[in-house]
């Protein structure tokens, strides 16, 4: 099989997106933290949170099955496999089997569902309110991060993300359709619903009774804790890189230039959707629970209309 | 119906109502004895007919001097700003008192705190579960009774006996009293179908850590650092409740310059807290900008204070008397709050502009006016849910009746509401420290306070930023504290809290709680 995505080069991608992942949460929370006019921490904060939960040791509830402990591990190992899904640098098909778009989007269904079972687990209220939460809200996002795949991958005629980006790496941004424009509006409504961010989650809150996502990591410590985080850096990074690869992507480009150039496009490409969620983070506040499905709807409708754009 | 303190005194002095022993201390205050019997008798007397309501209770134990325990009950009369003060003598081989639970509710919570520190009995008491005790506490231990000692303690294993609500779906969320917040302890325990609150029922006192006991044996004098901090954020308000109480057991007036400098300080204290509350608030919505500015004008807020007093939190400045210092009030103190302000309300306009917020804030958590009513609320609460009640204006103190100032109400009884209420008596503090600081006569800050008589219950009243505190306090024979009761707001509007949750959702619970902002060191003590 023949493709421009050499087995190293997706190993590489993948790698990249792992440890850059915590970068980009810090670049958003240090933007907040401008935003506010405050001072903030370091861009690095969340390698040092990183560094600190894997020194720590473990403590784990009673109540927990023997499954309690491999959760994060799981969750982390499907996150990061997600992130092999992704073209990163360089556009095109790989030339090897690799998974599509769906697999992608499966995947991170899957930490999530292991996550939201992990919260379950150790039978505490405050994991049971974070995991009925989240699965509310995930069978309003996955459906429609769905329609937006396929709203692109109709036009492309492939699922596979690298072959998708290559097919669109010749129709730039003027080139754009009235189906581009709503299916990135689409994007743009369900990405902080699926970095969980505000308007739907707040990163940042220690209120136990508000929390979905953090609230689902109460009871796990140390390692584990420390997979997980870093689990949702990169579920960050992974969710950013399929926006750009779905609406941004850099055409195919030989040689070291091209690498190089793709690196640094890829770079500008994620500040700048980081950028994006900083900026609503700071405007907006957080929507009350029961609005959230109204404001996904938004996301569903423009989705759905994308999509019927492209079949028609 | 309503009378004046005349006619009052009249209908108390003329028999229909059984007291004896009527004395008149201070021009608004009458002071008697009733009969345990006829307690009930007198406050049907004194709040239906009268239209005082009331406000305060409290026990002592003179078993050492008179052989028996003593509970008083502080009625106050708001629009016409009279007092009456009754106590009653609980005989100390068989301490009882009848119930007024019945007809007034913060009484059952007055009558239960009496029951777990001094265990006078209380009949007819509908609620027979402990308010300040903890399991770990020993049955027969009663701490505010002078022979009390301190016990060994044990957990006794036994559950605190919450309010169960059934039915399919329903279940129990236990939250504290070790929060994920630095807040200070309690605990909640929401009952809950789906996300929607069905009740909510709140343990506390986890904080008792014996603060009214510490006064006793005092010197009157060295009393107002313990009552500075009874809670971190009210120093000036308890502080200053206590002084008054001084000041009125020893006959003493204030000097004109000491009462305007007592504004100033006690607004100064509302206006940090209000901010801080109302930053607080946009962040629980999740809207950290406002909160962040909130915060930045604060800490200037703190550094106005440090430069007056020399304490960002205004502790060391007040004493029986007047002040313990002059203090040397900068020209632009009032433009330089008045800048805040205006910076305040600039955050104020954003937050209430954006839809988010404000969706947020609308209908959530709100208080009825008859629950509220019934429940005794105070301060902001009481007045973001109908009911006109300042202490400043009512009951005036410092130098509040020479000063004119607007007393916020609103009617929804919701978030917003509190807010609101917040933020119009930041405008009407800095009003009031500017008038204070344009009526400022140079001359003493201090006046030495008499001698007090031994067992003449006293008290202050204050309208703190979270509202009306009460200090009552009765001294010895050799002149040192007998007996200190604080009430803090607090202990009137924790219980309304839950009254608020009923039907709002468990993620907006902090938000509803953080409109409250109830002090949990203040209702502990």
């Amino acid at each position: 099989m023949i493709g421009d995505r050499p087995l190293a080069l997706v190993l590489v991608e993948m790698i990249l997106l792992v440890l850059v992942g915590p970068l980009v949460t810090g670049t958003i929370q240090k933007m907040k933290a401008r935003l506010q006019c405050r001072r903030g921490a370091a861009v690095l904060q969340p390698y040092r949170d990183l560094a600190k939960l894997f020194r720590k040791g473990t403590v784990q509830a009673d109540t927990t099955s023997g499954f309690f402990w491999s959760i994060p591990i799981l969750v982390l190992a499907a996150t990061v496999a997600a992130g092999a899904l992704v073209p990163v640098i360089r556009a095109g098909p790989p030339a090897f089997p690799l998974g599509d778009a769906v697999m992608l989007l499966g995947l991170l269904a899957l930490a999530r569902f292991l996550t939201a079972v992990g919260a379950l687990d150790a039978g505490g209220a405050f994991g049971g309110m974070g995991a009925s939460r989240e699965m509310t809200i995930a069978p309003l996002v996955e459906p429609v991060l769905m329609m937006v795949v396929f709203s692109t991958a109709v036009a492309a005629g492939t699922t596979e993300l690298g072959a998708l980006a290559a097919h669109r790496g010749t129709s730039w941004f003027l080139a754009w359709r009235a189906a581009d424009f709503l299916g990135f509006a689409a994007m743009l409504v369900l990405l902080p619903a699926e970095t969980g961010r505000i308007p739907v989650d707040n990163p940042d809150t220690h209120l136990e009774l508000t929390m979905l996502h953090e609230g689902m990591l109460l009871e796990h410590s140390g390692p584990g804790l420390g997979c997980m985080a870093l689990a949702s850096h990169t579920r960050q990074i992974v969710t950013l890189s399929l926006v750009s690869a779905l609406f941004f992507p850099i055409g195919p480009a030989g040689g070291a230039s091209g690498l190089v150039l793709g690196a640094g496009a890829f770079a500008v490409k994620i500040l700048v959707l980081a950028t994006f969620l900083a900026l609503v983070e700071s405007s907006y506040a957080k929507l009350r629970l029961f609005r959230v499905p109204q404001y996904l709807g938004v996301g569903f409708v423009c989705a759905l209309t994308a999509l019927a754009l492209r079949i028609l | 119906m309503t009378m004046t303190f005349d006619a009052m005194r009249r209908t108390l002095s003329d028999g229909r109502v059984p007291v004896s022993d009527l004395v008149l201390p201070r021009p608004n205050e009458v002071h008697c004895r009733v009969a345990a019997a006829d307690l009930k008798d007198l406050s049907d007397c004194v709040c239906r007919d009268l239209g005082a309501e009331l406000v305060f209770m409290g026990a002592d134990d003179r078993r050492a001097e008179a052989g028996a325990f003593f509970v008083h009950y502080l009625f106050a009369h708001r629009a016409q700003n009279w007092f009456l003060h009754a106590s009653a003598r609980v005989d100390a081989s068989r301490p009882e008192v009848p119930s007024l639970a019945a007809f007034h509710y913060p009484a059952s919570r007055f009558e239960r705190e009496i029951r777990d520190m001094f265990g006078i009995n209380v009949t007819g008491h509908p609620d027979p579960r402990p308010l300040v005790k903890h399991a770990f506490w020993p049955e027969d231990y009663f701490p505010l009774r002078k022979n009390a000692g301190s016990p060994g303690f044990a957990d006794d294993g036994r559950a605190f006996p919450f309010t169960e609500v059934g039915g399919e779906g329903v279940y129990e969320i236990p939250v504290g009293p070790v929060h994920a917040g630095v807040i200070e302890p309690g605990h909640f325990r929401f009952s809950v179908m789906g996300e929607t609150i069905i009740d909510m029922k709140s343990r506390l006192y986890f904080t008792h850590k014996g603060t009214e006991k510490l006064f006793e044996g005092r010197d009157p004098a060295d009393g107002v650092e313990l009552a500075e901090r009874v809670s971190g954020d009210t120093t000036v308000g308890h502080a200053l409740a206590y002084c008054q109480a001084v000041e009125a057991a020893a006959r003493v007036d204030v000097p004109q310059r000491a009462a305007y400098l007592r504004v100033i300080l006690l607004e100064l204290e509302r206006l940090y807290n209000h901010v801080a509350d109302v930053g607080a608030i946009a962040n629980d919505t999740g809207f950290a900008v406002a909160h962040a500015h909130c915060y930045r004008i604060r800490e200037q807020l703190l550094r106005v204070n440090g430069q007056l007093t020399g304490s960002r939190l205004l502790r060391g400045v007040l004493c029986p008397g007047g002040l313990t210092r002059d203090l040397d009030v900068p020209r632009d103190l009032s433009a330089r709050i008045e800048a805040l302000v205006a910076d305040f309300d600039e955050i104020v306009e954003i937050c209430l502009g954006n839809t988010l917020v404000l969706d947020r804030l609308e209908g959530t958590g709100v208080l009825k006016p008859e629950l509220a009513r019934d429940h005794g609320v105070l301060g902001y609460v009481a007045r973001a849910s109908g009911i006109d009640l300042d202490a400043r204006r009512d009951h005036p103190f410092a130098a509040y009746g020479r000063l004119r100032f607007a007393v916020p109400v609103y009617e929804n009884g919701d978030v917003k509401d509190r807010l609101r209420v917040r933020t119009d008596e930041v405008h009407e503090a800095a009003d009031l420290i500017e008038q204070a600081t344009a009526n400022l006569a140079t001359g003493p800050v201090r006046a030495s306070p008499g001698r007090i008589d031994a067992f003449a219950p006293a008290f202050g009243i204050v309208e703190g930023w979270r509202g009306r505190i009460i200090h009552w306090l009765m001294t010895r024979e050799d002149g040192r504290l007998h007996r200190v009761k604080i009430v803090d707001p607090s202990f009137f509007n924790w219980s309304a809290l839950s009254l608020a949750l009923v039907g709002n959702i468990v993620p907006d619970f902090p938000l509803c709680n953080k409109s409250f902002n109830q002090s949990y060191s203040g209702n502990d003590l």
